[in-house]
């Protein structure tokens, strides 16, 4: 599988997640931003080597993957893109901090080894918060939420049109590229020689089919923003948001105590 | 180059935030006094166009490996900066929530290191001026080149910045430094000639689709004084040797302030007495949000972590196991 199909794949995941039944799919979507973007605020304010609190802070992906449902593997799984800058800046936290701040019996745990850790983990975590987060929303409602928050219509909107004609563009990506391969068999991507033509002409056929969806955007009557239902503010959705915040503000406040 | 939530503290992304917000702010407004409604779905599909175009592999010549188009410049290049601008905001976005490439609290990072310098530097700075009098193949190769390495290179240092800023890393500025630029130097060569391959089929085709090109270089689209080749060859050599001579001088000088400081002062580290001193260090140490970290080299601190870890590492099954009941009993509900 190509990494277009791959990522196809991927997308496809994570509309299925989104589409089904749960009651977390159902929350309010602003509750689950502000929450998403609390967790990860307060998991990256902790200190290099404040390894308790970060650990406790797990509860909240475990919550959301083992009550929401959803597959550790593929969890882990998106940490592939982001990993090669995160170990860059920490693998070489132990050979450059050497002052040993743990003893458990034997083993010297040194400053660099748990910075490199606490890193780790603040890494796992909030790409895992944001697979909560968009396992459980969709864009739509993520751009509601949005909306709500008085970001600019015109980002919203573009926002909506990107995630809508990514499926298109990469099915017509993979298209180009399967095309490509059958006729360039032993070619690790595109030539240099085609650079230019192959993906100009397809730049030129985007365009004009932009131009095609203004025009039935104009027909089913686009007056410059989408028509969002109102989404209503039920009892479930203030507790879950506030059980979390309390427990979040728990664990940073109580880390002194630990 | 994506900046991950780990690497950056509230503090950091805050500013960040801030600073993308007003380049975001400036260009709402600017789009809006353009009011032309049929940009808003050329935003989009280009957008999804960009997004998808990441995912082909291009081979470099003489390498095995293959390298992607560069987003920003290619934004710039056809919608102008402040519409790039904001398509490459909804990219980012998209791209951060969908496949985990960035994070939603260095979603403001991001957005200052890969839009704000490839639609605003690279659009205002190089592409608007070289192309003042009228496009030609030269002159788009010559743009795309230097405005791919220029952008990389600032956002590179500004990756390097952040996480320093941050104080994540204990790897010393020059080491950073000195990683980061030459790798960006040779992925924006890369990237810079693939946008301009496609940017000069663009222009040979449909002109008129390129954004900041002067009028006469529509009767000029044939008259490329300098051919592709040639471009493409010097400007590799002008890079490499570009590259070879920052490379080489961020390693006979390690640390630039550090070497200013020690050349002034006559030490790298700065002495502060005094009791003006003494009340400021008071001041922050009860303001601080975030205190100093008190588990260094403080063993009854340490064997009581070592007593936290275990607990938290109990909370964390105990949590395990409430969560399985609970979705059990929710099931049965």
């Amino acid at each position: 599988m190509n990494s277009i199909e791959r990522n196809l794949n991927e997308l496809n995941k994570i509309q299925n997640l989104q589409q089904r039944s749960h009651w977390m799919n159902d929350l309010h979507p602003m509750g689950k931003l502000l929450l998403g973007v609390v967790y990860i605020l307060t998991v990256v304010s902790f200190g290099k080597y404040e390894l308790v609190p970060i650990i406790m802070m797990a509860v909240y992906p475990i919550f959301g993957f083992i009550v929401g449902e959803l597959s550790f593997r593929e969890g882990i799984y998106r940490m592939r893109l982001i990993l090669p800058l995160i170990l860059f800046v920490g693998i070489l936290n132990p050979f450059f901090d050497r002052d040993v701040v743990l003893r458990i019996g034997n083993l010297s745990v040194t400053g660099g080894m748990l910075s490199m850790l606490t890193l780790m983990l603040k890494g796992f975590f909030s790409v895992l918060s944001a697979y909560i987060l968009i396992a459980t929303t969709s864009i739509d409602d993520i751009c509601y939420a949005l909306r709500t928050i008085h970001i600019p219509k015109v980002i919203v909107i573009v926002i909506m049109l990107i995630y809508r004609y990514f499926g298109v563009m990469g099915n017509e990506a993979d298209r180009i590229s399967t095309a490509y391969r059958l006729r360039a068999p032993r070619q690790n991507g595109i030539n240099y020689k085609a650079w230019g033509t192959l993906v100009g002409q397809w730049l030129l056929r985007s365009m004009d089919r932009a131009n095609i969806v203004y025009e039935s955007m104009l027909l089913r009557g686009f007056k410059g923003d989408f028509f969002v239902h109102k989404k209503g503010v039920r009892k479930t959705d203030i507790i879950y948001v506030a059980f979390w915040l309390l427990l979040f503000a728990a664990i940073a406040f109580g880390r002194r105590f630990m | 180059m994506h900046m991950a939530d780990a690497l950056v503290t509230p503090a950091v992304a805050g500013t960040m935030y801030v600073l993308s917000t007003g380049a975001a702010a400036v260009s709402v407004k600017k789009v809006r006094e353009e009011n032309d409604p049929k940009k808003i779905p050329v935003m989009g599909v280009m957008g999804a166009f960009v997004f998808a175009t990441q995912m082909l592999n291009f081979t470099i010549p003489g390498t095995g490996s293959s390298g992607h188009l560069c987003g920003g410049m290619m934004l710039s290049a056809m919608l102008g900066p402040f519409a790039g601008f904001l398509t490459m905001i909804g990219v980012l976005l998209v791209q951060c929530l969908l496949f985990a490439d960035g994070g939603l609290l260095a979603l403001g990072c991001n957005i200052w290191n890969m839009a704000f310098y490839g639609c605003f530097i690279g659009s205002l700075l190089i592409w608007k001026p070289i192309m003042k009098k009228g496009a030609s193949r030269g002159k788009i190769i010559a743009a795309s080149v230097i405005g791919c390495i220029l952008t990389l290179q600032l956002g590179a240092f500004s990756v390097t910045l952040e996480t320093l800023l941050s104080g994540v890393t204990e790897l010393p500025f020059s080491v950073f430094v000195a990683t980061m630029q030459p790798i960006h130097l040779a992925i924006g060569l890369v990237e810079g000639l693939i946008t301009a391959a496609v940017l000069v089929f663009v222009h040979e085709a449909r002109p008129e689709l390129l954004w900041g090109i002067g009028s006469d270089s529509l009767e000029k689209v044939n008259e490329g004084k300098l051919s592709y080749k040639k471009t493409i060859i010097a400007l590799a050599v002008a890079a490499l040797i570009c590259g070879g001579g920052i490379s080489l001088a961020a390693s006979a000088f390690p640390d630039g302030l550090e070497w200013s400081m020690e050349k002034v002062a006559g030490t790298s580290e700065l002495e502060a007495e005094g009791s003006a001193y003494e009340t400021a260090a008071n001041i922050q140490d009860t303001t601080a949000l975030l205190p100093d970290y008190a588990f260094k080299n403080s063993e009854s601190v340490a064997g009581t972590s070592f007593s936290g870890i275990v607990g938290s590492l109990v909370v964390v099954a105990v949590a395990v196991g409430a969560c399985y009941a609970f979705r059990f009993f929710k099931k049965k509900a």
